[in-house]
């Protein structure tokens, strides 16, 4: 019966729902496919970075539950960023760690922190310099899929590799 | 005055406030659940006159004082009452009422409206509150809810919260607006509005101002707005990520959480965001930093024992190690909040894949549950205590709610649409 009246009453309010408050069904996209962040036409961005045979067009970074640490079949990509970053000394990447969206708002802001921290560490480790990078978090705010499912929590655990102009 | 209440064969009330007379930015519908037995019956008779306004007051008295889960409404059916002389008391008390309000209203020649109004104890015949409140026509919502607030602190002992104020974030598609509206939900204004994300809104003690933590650039920034000029300024803006804001209870300093220096860690920024100063000292994860209501110590949750636990180190700052762990039941305990008294603390507890509200006493260290949902988060007291008021997730969809501090009394308030979540309870009106 709860329910019943719920949607009488969402129904009136959205009879009555004036120019100020429009009512926007709840959202339910499909998952966004994996869309790398979009290449704006920044003229000074290197071509090779966006080169889909390159293996620098690849920025994603993904872990299993509850992990930080950067899996073996990402090393290539990130050992190939670092060398990217030594050899363009004036090139900057944004590290963007994000979690899926189970528990506090904060601690998973912290949580991604780590995943982007681990990235910037194997960077800098490759001999990129620390201040080339600047590693942040969205935790739980940019989910990438929008379900609520394994599947999509596994796409959300990941960092994200952007240059400057992107 | 248009209310309509239903009674399910569990006590499950739900309550419709007023579709007709404000429908358009309120809109809320308020399911309450439960109630204590020891809840004081109430008639409010609707007002003289009332009908000739464009808001019911007693509409708005009936519907804060029922929410409190401290009363129950009683059937006030009949003819308004202006006089205490024309109380058939007899009557009052074969209905059931323990208390009975009557009042009336005048349009003043100058637009204003005058409300007056009597609260009486049924069993004693006797008056216990003679009061008149005078308000610009579009303030009369402000009325009601002062009206409900000196019945409940006559009634009850206790200071009153209608009239306070509630911060939350609401997601419509790809918009983010940051929400000021009234406690009931009302009279709903927005702060900002942006494309990217706002979370952990925190009110300063003054009620004046809200720190709070935009996405607007790429990454986490943590913002102080003023209210009533909208000016903003970033007062922090590291290299890395800021966010988790908390006022001191001065108002002159906020607690941050930067990964400036490695991990995410707790510092002290003065309210401009000058005069930075770490606070906490760990290797990993120290963040939602919450300070005590002396403003000695801050409750904060950090991984730093292998879970993320609530943990509280005094303000001057802590080595590794020397913080107290306040939590041990279970693998995750985060979002610690102070009571306004600072005996005891809010946290969300996980129970396998349930994430609900939880309390604990700081000098017995007893936990209890107070919901049974699954996905709650960002629990904030109410500035008396008596409730808390968190985000929860109806069928995929963000909503507020509000449970009584001894969990037997929870509602559900649910804007119109979108997703809400992040809420934070204001402070008391500086002048009652």
């Amino acid at each position: 019966m709860k329910k019943v009246i719920s949607v009488l009453l969402i129904g009136l309010l959205s009879a009555c729902a004036s120019q100020t408050t429009q009512p926007t069904a709840v959202e339910e996209r499909p998952a966004a496919q994996a869309a790398a962040p979009a290449a704006a036409a920044d003229p000074n961005l290197n071509p090779i970075l966006t080169d889909p045979n390159n293996i620098l067009s690849k920025r994603s970074v993904y872990y299993d539950y509850d992990s930080f640490v950067v899996k073996n079949e990402y090393r290539p990509l990130v050992q190939a960023h670092a060398q990217y970053l030594r050899d363009n000394a004036g090139a900057r990447v944004l590290l963007q760690g994000n979690t899926d969206e189970r528990g506090s708002r904060e601690y998973n802001l912290a949580l991604g922190q780590k995943r982007a921290d681990s990235v910037k560490n194997a960077m800098t480790l490759s001999g990129a310099k620390d201040s080339q990078i600047e590693a942040v978090s969205l935790g739980e705010e940019k989910p990438r899929a929008t379900g609520h499912d394994e599947a999509s929590w596994a796409e959300n655990r990941r960092t994200d590799i952007r240059y400057q102009g992107e | 005055m248009l209310k309509r209440f239903r009674q399910s064969s569990r006590h499950a009330l739900i309550f419709l406030l007023w579709l007709v007379s404000t429908p358009l930015q309120a809109a809320l519908d308020i399911e309450i659940f439960g109630g204590g037995a020891t809840q004081i019956p109430i008639a409010i008779v609707p007002f003289a006159d009332e009908e000739k306004l464009k808001q019911s007051v007693t509409a708005v008295v009936a519907a804060d004082l029922q929410r409190s889960g401290l009363f129950r409404l009683v059937d006030s059916s009949g003819p308004a009452l202006r006089d205490p002389r024309q109380i058939v008391y007899p009557d009052w008390k074969n209905r059931g009422a323990a208390a009975l309000v009557i009042g009336s209203t005048v349009i003043l020649p100058d637009g204003r409206v005058e409300v007056g109004f009597h609260l009486m104890d049924v069993a004693k015949q006797v008056q216990l509150i003679d009061h008149i409140v005078i308000v610009p026509a579009d303030r009369l919502r402000a009325a009601a809810h002062q009206i409900a607030d000196i019945i409940y602190e006559r009634l009850t002992g206790d200071v009153g919260v209608f009239s306070t104020r509630i911060a939350y974030v609401v997601k419509q598609g790809n918009k983010y607006a940051l929400q000021v509206a009234d406690a009931d939900g009302f009279n709903a204004q927005s702060i900002i509005e942006y494309s990217e994300p706002i979370i952990s809104p925190a009110w300063s003690p003054d009620g004046t101002q809200i720190a709070y933590v935009s996405f607007e650039n790429k990454k986490p920034v943590v913002y102080v707005q003023t209210l009533a000029t909208r000016a903003r300024k970033a007062v922090a803006n590291f290299k890395g990520s800021n966010s988790a804001p908390a006022w001191s209870p001065d108002g002159k300093k906020l607690a941050v959480v930067l990964s400036l220096q490695g991990g995410s860690q707790i510092f002290l920024v003065n309210a401009d965001g000058s005069g930075l100063q770490r606070l906490s000292q760990s290797s990993g994860i120290d963040t939602e930093p919450n300070f005590s209501p002396d403003g000695q110590s801050i409750i904060f949750t950090s991984d730093r024992g292998g879970s993320p636990q609530i943990y509280r180190m005094p303000v001057t700052g802590a080595a590794s190690g020397t913080a107290e762990r306040l939590t041990f039941e279970g693998s995750y305990n985060v979002s610690p909040q102070h009571s306004r008294d600072g005996k005891s603390f809010v946290f969300i507890h996980r129970t396998g894949t349930r994430f609900n509200v939880a309390v604990q006493d700081l000098a017995t260290r007893q936990v209890q549950l107070l919901t049974d949902s699954r996905f709650d988060e960002s629990p904030s007291p109410a500035p008396n205590d008596r409730m808390i008021l968190y985000a929860t997730e109806v069928k995929g969809r963000g909503i507020l709610a509000v449970v009584s501090s001894d969990g037997k009394t929870r509602q559900e308030l649910s804007m119109q649409a979108g997703d809400v979540r992040e809420p934070a309870w204001g402070p008391l009106p500086r002048v009652r």
